[in-house]
């Protein structure tokens, strides 16, 4: 029994089947990687999982919960946490304000009316999330406007943002697309670490095969809306199925 | 000092000392002078410049804060008027009670219109907000008229109830409003040479009120709550991606600044007990817009400053005519003095809406972050001057 359990889920637009009869169990603790060529319907299975989308049918289970009908804040007060294609931070705080938000949405829940306390008089959110800075390795930059970081930098905030949270899931969709090489292996080696010193469960999207074979325990291949094959990364680079499907354009 | 820090107690000090000594500050030029009609230091506009202040500081807990536009505020300006009148007639010509009613009332309404609007966002919530705002307007000038007293507007009577004061004074007119038995009306007029200053017992109570408005303000926006409305505007998604529920902070947001609003109504028909419809209208609700964008929205002391930009120009540029004018003129030849006279006429009495339009499109266009980001730059400029290398890139956006 995995932390997440999806079964037989299916979610149609229009004329178009996005997503048909998908099975999916993440196991606790492990990076589980779900890939698939363009249209295959990860983001649509992404989104079904975080609540910005309802299945047609079958179920998501988190922990033994359902999270369907759930809104995203729920499902991330659930224990998920996202981290979005393009880093999505709050552009006009600071960086430490930032990492407080989760921080506060953390400690006191998704509503919480703290109109008159001054923020910086709330030491533990603020250590928490200093604490968190440094371990992104962005102390120095506490100060600045979130939207005037690198590219880079943005993604590891957004990064350290969900894990202040202390999540169960983390969700990552293409967290290096559109990444040089240097700034994906940066993120390759943050996740790595992450995966390594946490006990946390990550289920990514990606489309960068080198991305996924560094970090995957467990690969979930998806074509047209349905899962082709799941499996651990030594098989599935031997899969004459996947081959076709997916990695026969680049291999 | 009182849990603020040091940027923000100068800033609590500087409006604090710029409304009690409004008296002398608005009062420069001597009575009787040429320039006399330029001051603005009499008790009625005095009021108006800190109850619209107190409009303003909360309008912009909504707006600048969370992004979000309304143009309904007038809405609850009209309905803390409404009730504080109707205090008046009921129960005693106490302010304390009056402002009190006006300020629950309005927020129960703004709970109300906060709830339906906040379901959509950016110009459909505009739009919703000033629907229900022409809609309050509407109904006050007709179908409510029991309540409101229609177009005549709510008044004080000579047979009010007034259960916990008197219906009418031993000389049979209608009592005034006071806090406590100091009447709002009271007036002592100090003569120094050939100024007369005027320190009105209703300015001060107003005064009074922004001052502690004013800092309810300063501590909203540097609290939690206050960061997260601030993450509203800057990126719902990731608010609600955070575990962060932002409806409830908008409406929470809304019903704040709603309540400001009806303090601000309350206040003014403490001043001047009545309550017309028209305090309902959409230019109502435009004109606080205008005051904290011209101020510069998002900053604290921004609306303060709009505000009393604004009013100014309109009670005192208005007051300016055409023979004001010709007697500015005078010493130029006759034509001359005509075709100036002509050129500027536009620009003032009736015209002076023209005026405040091309400002605000000035501050606009050219200072985004209005009036405040006017002072920084010229302070930056000042201090550019003095020390040619201090970094220029280091300005603080929210003052």
């Amino acid at each position: 029994m995995g932390i997440l359990e999806v079964k037989n889920v299916g979610k149609r637009f229009g004329g178009l089947q996005a997503l048909s009869d998908v099975n999916l169990s993440v196991r606790e603790n492990s990076v589980h990687a779900i890939i698939g060529p363009n249209g295959a319907g990860k983001s649509t299975l992404l989104n079904c999982l975080v609540g910005k989308l309802i299945p047609d049918t079958g179920s998501v289970m988190f922990d033994g919960q359902s999270v369907l009908g759930r809104a995203p804040y729920e499902i991330n007060q659930m224990g998920i946490s996202r981290v979005f294609q393009t880093p999505e931070i709050f552009g006009d705080l600071s960086v430490l304000e930032n990492m407080m938000i989760p921080c506060l949405a953390k400690r006191d829940g998704s509503f919480e009316l703290n109109a008159i306390a001054n923020v910086m008089s709330q030491r533990d959110i603020i250590e928490t999330a200093e604490r968190m800075l440094e371990e992104m390795n962005m102390a120095d930059k506490r100060h600045m406007n979130a939207a005037s970081l690198s590219r880079g930098d943005k993604r590891r905030l957004e990064i350290g943002m969900c894990l202040s949270q202390e999540p169960r899931l983390l969700l990552l969709d293409e967290p290096t697309a559109g990444m040089a090489r240097a700034d994906t292996n940066n993120t390759i080696d943050l996740l790595k670490q992450i995966s390594d010193e946490r006990s946390i469960t990550i289920a990514i999207i990606e489309h960068d095969m080198h991305v996924v074979f560094s970090l995957a325990n467990r690969i979930t291949v998806l074509a047209q809306g349905t899962p082709l094959v799941e499996d651990d990364p030594e098989n599935i680079r031997g899969n004459p199925k996947v081959r076709e499907a997916y990695l026969g354009e680049s291999a | 000092m009182f849990g603020l820090d040091k940027r923000d107690t100068s800033l609590l000090m500087i409006v604090a000392v710029l409304t009690l000594f409004a008296p002398f500050i608005l009062n420069p030029f001597p009575t009787g002078s040429g320039l006399a009609q330029f001051n603005a230091g009499y008790p009625d506009l005095m009021q108006r410049f800190v109850i619209f202040g107190i409009f303003a500081i909360g309008f912009n807990i909504l707006f600048g804060l969370t992004g979000y536009l309304s143009f309904g505020h007038a809405a609850f300006l009209g309905v803390g008027s409404y009730s504080a009148v109707w205090m008046f007639k009921l129960l005693s010509m106490n302010v304390l009670p009056a402002i009190l009613l006006s300020v629950i009332i309005s927020g129960l309404f703004a709970l109300v219109i906060g709830y339906i609007s906040l379901r959509r966002s950016g110009i459909y919530f505009s739009i919703l907000t000033l629907a229900f705002a022409q809609m309050s307007f509407s109904l006050a000038y007709s179908v409510l008229t029991p309540i409101t007293n229609g177009e005549t507007g709510l008044q004080l009577t000579l047979d009010d109830p007034r259960v916990l004061g008197v219906t009418a004074t031993a000389d049979g007119s209608i009592p005034v409003t006071n806090l406590f038995g100091l009447e709002m009306r009271g007036t002592y007029e100090m003569v120094v040479g050939p100024w007369a200053f005027q320190f009105n017992m209703g300015y001060y109570l107003c005064a009074l009120v922004l001052i502690a408005a004013f800092y309810l303000a300063i501590r909203i926006f540097r609290s939690p709550f206050g960061m997260m409305l601030r993450a509203v505007k800057s990126n719902q998604q990731r608010m609600n991606y955070t575990g962060l529920n932002s409806k409830p902070y908008t409406l929470a947001a809304f019903v704040i600044s709603g309540m400001y609003a009806g303090l601000a109504g309350g206040l003014m028909a403490s001043m001047d007990p009545l309550a017309g419809a028209e305090r309902m209208q959409w230019t109502a609700s435009g004109e606080v817009v205008l005051m904290t964008i011209l101020g510069g929205a998002g900053t604290l002391i921004g609306p303060v400053l709009g505000a009393g930009f604004i009013k100014y120009f309109e009670n005192i540029f208005s007051k300016i005519n055409d023979n004001v004018l010709h007697g500015w003129f005078a010493i130029l030849p006759d034509g001359l003095e005509d075709f100036i006279v002509f050129v500027v006429h536009p620009f003032i009495g009736k015209g002076w809406h023209l005026t405040l339009g091309i400002l605000f499109m000035l501050v606009v266009i050219y200072l985004p972050g209005g009036l405040v980001e006017g002072g920084q730059r010229i302070a930056g400029w000042v201090r550019g001057n003095k020390k040619p290398d201090a970094p220029q890139s280091e300005t603080k956006p929210a003052e």
